[in-house]
């Protein structure tokens, strides 16, 4: 005999969004650092803002209060205002 | 007779409802002859549509007219005036019939009182079906057909709904019986629940609890576990995704927990004990189910601990002799509650000689120190579980809990010279800048918490360790149970 069941799942619709287009080029563009603190994630990302500076791009460093919590999102709005391109590094 | 179209309103005037298989439904049927000759009379029969005969009855074949006036005893009787019930009786009761019909006289030959019998509607084998029938449809969750040739138990593995164990199958009557553990709507939302941050319903923790194994009158703990993990100043979020092996601790204190028959003697964090081992398994089946909360996803644990499948037990706080951890964190005595703390697995502190409490203090603050790494300081709170043996040498010297605590944390301190990176040949540590630092203690305030559980032999404490604590991390959440 056929059983019912309840689904113990959220059951939620996940809206997918497109993703902007690759740049061809960082020249000229404001690339966003953030820093989610955990230790020594400052020396990975010093060394990319060095290089991603040489190739001409604009360069703006964020910082999460803390690594264990997801980015507030005053600070996620201001870098999707501030910035064409982000990159989050993780380290330890 | 034809049914009403509407169930849920009775016939104004005498309603009784009887069954056939109950001995004094069948002594009453003169007396039903006598109130269908004297007033307006409306009999349901729940089992033989022929009973009694004469009057005629209803059948009440569903039972729908039972169960919507929560008819628990046959025969009962009704008086309802617009519809309205305004009086009731239960069982045979000469003045009782008299005085709820307005009807004198009745059942001459009767004795003066007679028991009556359970109604269909509350037979243990029917009531399940008929909750769902007539009240399942407050269930806001999708429905799921598994096949006749299908496992239902397989199926909920396939899918990624078990923590590797199996699950109870969330059926609408095993969910319709969990939600009656509580006095919340099922479209209640309880917490937004990390990572996904999605709503969870009363009806949602009622499925993962029916999933844990929980009993009914478990849901209002695993309710409060849910609410008490899922916000910002615990931080279930950061837990889950942690490489650390953590996971959401729950300890509950109060009267509740002996009601609902946890464990706080022997072997209260190990396995054995339905209460203990379900309520923290349905936390982390809302997590993983509801949040999306899995390992090797947003779960990023390096080892994780079995703890991870549910850590949950009770304080003895009958028998403590420092109170509890509920109450430390400003809970009254005699409230049930409970405090979440992300923590790992259990570590065993053995001194079987100390008899004196500074002792003891210092050997159980000799393991403390160890506690993730003895250079690894303030960062990490930890929970220490006391059973009788050890409580007794501090309390039979008459220490309090806050002197146990400064007592421990007195043989905590080492200088910053000691701790740095690079001391005794260990890399790890602390900054150079604490290197001329004279004293240093392990714990932050209040982060080193007493409970007390366990059996009476062993003289033994467990140590359970913390993650990243205060504002980086997690900070420990107590609450009074909401039932």
């Amino acid at each position: 005999m056929a059983t019912t069941i309840l689904d113990p799942t959220s059951e939620r619709n996940v809206a997918e969004r497109q993703r902007i287009a690759r740049p061809a080029s960082l020249e000229g563009l404001t690339v966003g650092l953030l820093d989610i603190s955990k230790p020594r994630g400052d020396v990975f990302l010093d060394r990319i803002e060095q290089r991603l500076v040489e190739v001409g791009a604009d360069v703006k460093r964020y910082r999460k209060p803390t690594f264990t919590k997801p980015a507030p999102v005053d600070l996620r709005h201001r870098i999707s205002v501030e910035c064409q391109v982000v990159i989050e590094a993780l380290a330890d | 007779m034809a049914h009403t179209n509407d169930r849920n309103v009775l016939p104004d005037g005498i309603v009784v409802v009887v069954k056939e298989e109950c001995a004094t439904c069948h002594s009453v049927v003169s007396v039903l002859g006598q109130l269908d000759a004297a007033t307006a009379l409306t009999v349901y029969t729940q089992d033989d549509p022929g009973f009694p005969g004469d009057p005629a009855a209803i059948h009440d074949h569903d039972l729908a007219v039972s169960w919507h006036h929560d008819i628990e005893t046959v025969p009962t009787v009704l008086r309802v005036v617009d519809g309205v019930e305004t009086e009731r009786t239960v069982g045979w009761h000469r003045d009782e019939w008299e005085r709820v019909t307005g009807v004198t006289g009745l059942g001459p030959d009767l004795p003066a009182m007679r028991p009556g019998c359970g109604s269909m509607s509350v037979d243990p084998d029917l009531v399940d079906t008929l909750a769902v029938r007539f009240g399942a449809t407050v269930l806001a969750s999708r429905r799921i057909d598994v096949a006749g040739a299908e496992d239902e138990m397989e199926m909920m593995f396939t899918r990624g709904w078990t923590d590797g164990l199996p699950v109870v199958p969330p059926t609408e009557e095993r969910v319709m019986r969990m939600l009656t553990g509580t006095a919340r709507h099922p479209s209640d939302v309880v917490a937004t629940v990390p990572p996904d941050l999605a709503d969870v319903s009363v009806e949602k923790v009622a499925i993962a609890a029916v999933m844990a194994g929980c009993l009914p009158e478990y849901l209002p703990w695993v309710l409060t576990a849910v609410e008490a993990v899922c916000n910002d100043e615990f931080n279930m979020h950061g837990l889950l995704a942690t490489t650390m092996p953590v996971g959401p601790v729950i300890v509950c204190s109060g009267p509740g927990t002996r009601a609902i028959g946890m464990n706080s003697g022997g072997n209260a964090l190990g396995q054995g004990n339905r209460a203990n081992s379900t309520i923290g398994r349905a936390l982390q089946l809302v997590i993983r189910n509801v949040g999306g909360g899995r390992p090797g996803e947003v779960d990023r644990a390096t080892h994780g601990s079995p703890g991870k499948i549910g850590f949950c037990f009770a304080e003895n706080d009958t028998e403590s002799p420092y109170g509890t951890l509920a109450g430390e964190h400003g809970i009254e005595a005699g409230v049930d509650a409970l405090t979440v703390f992300a923590g790992e697995g259990t570590r065993c502190v053995v001194d079987q000689l100390s008899r004196e409490p500074d002792s003891l203090a210092r050997s159980l603050a000799a393991s403390l120190q160890s506690m993730h790494h003895p250079k690894l300081i303030m960062g990490f709170d930890a929970i220490l579980v006391m059973g009788p043996e050890h409580a007794r040498v501090f309390a039979d010297a008459g220490w309090t809990r806050e002197q146990i605590v400064a007592g421990i944390s007195a043989h905590l301190n080492r200088p910053g010279a000691d701790l740095v990176r690079g001391a005794g040949g260990i890399a790890e540590g602390l900054p150079d800048a604490f290197a001329d630092a004279p004293s240093l203690p392990k714990f932050r305030p209040g982060g080193l918490m007493l409970t007390y559980a366990g059996g009476g032999a062993g003289l033994f404490s467990e140590i359970i360790g913390g993650w990243a604590n205060g504002d980086v991390g997690s900070k420990p959440v107590t609450r009074a149970v909401t039932y």
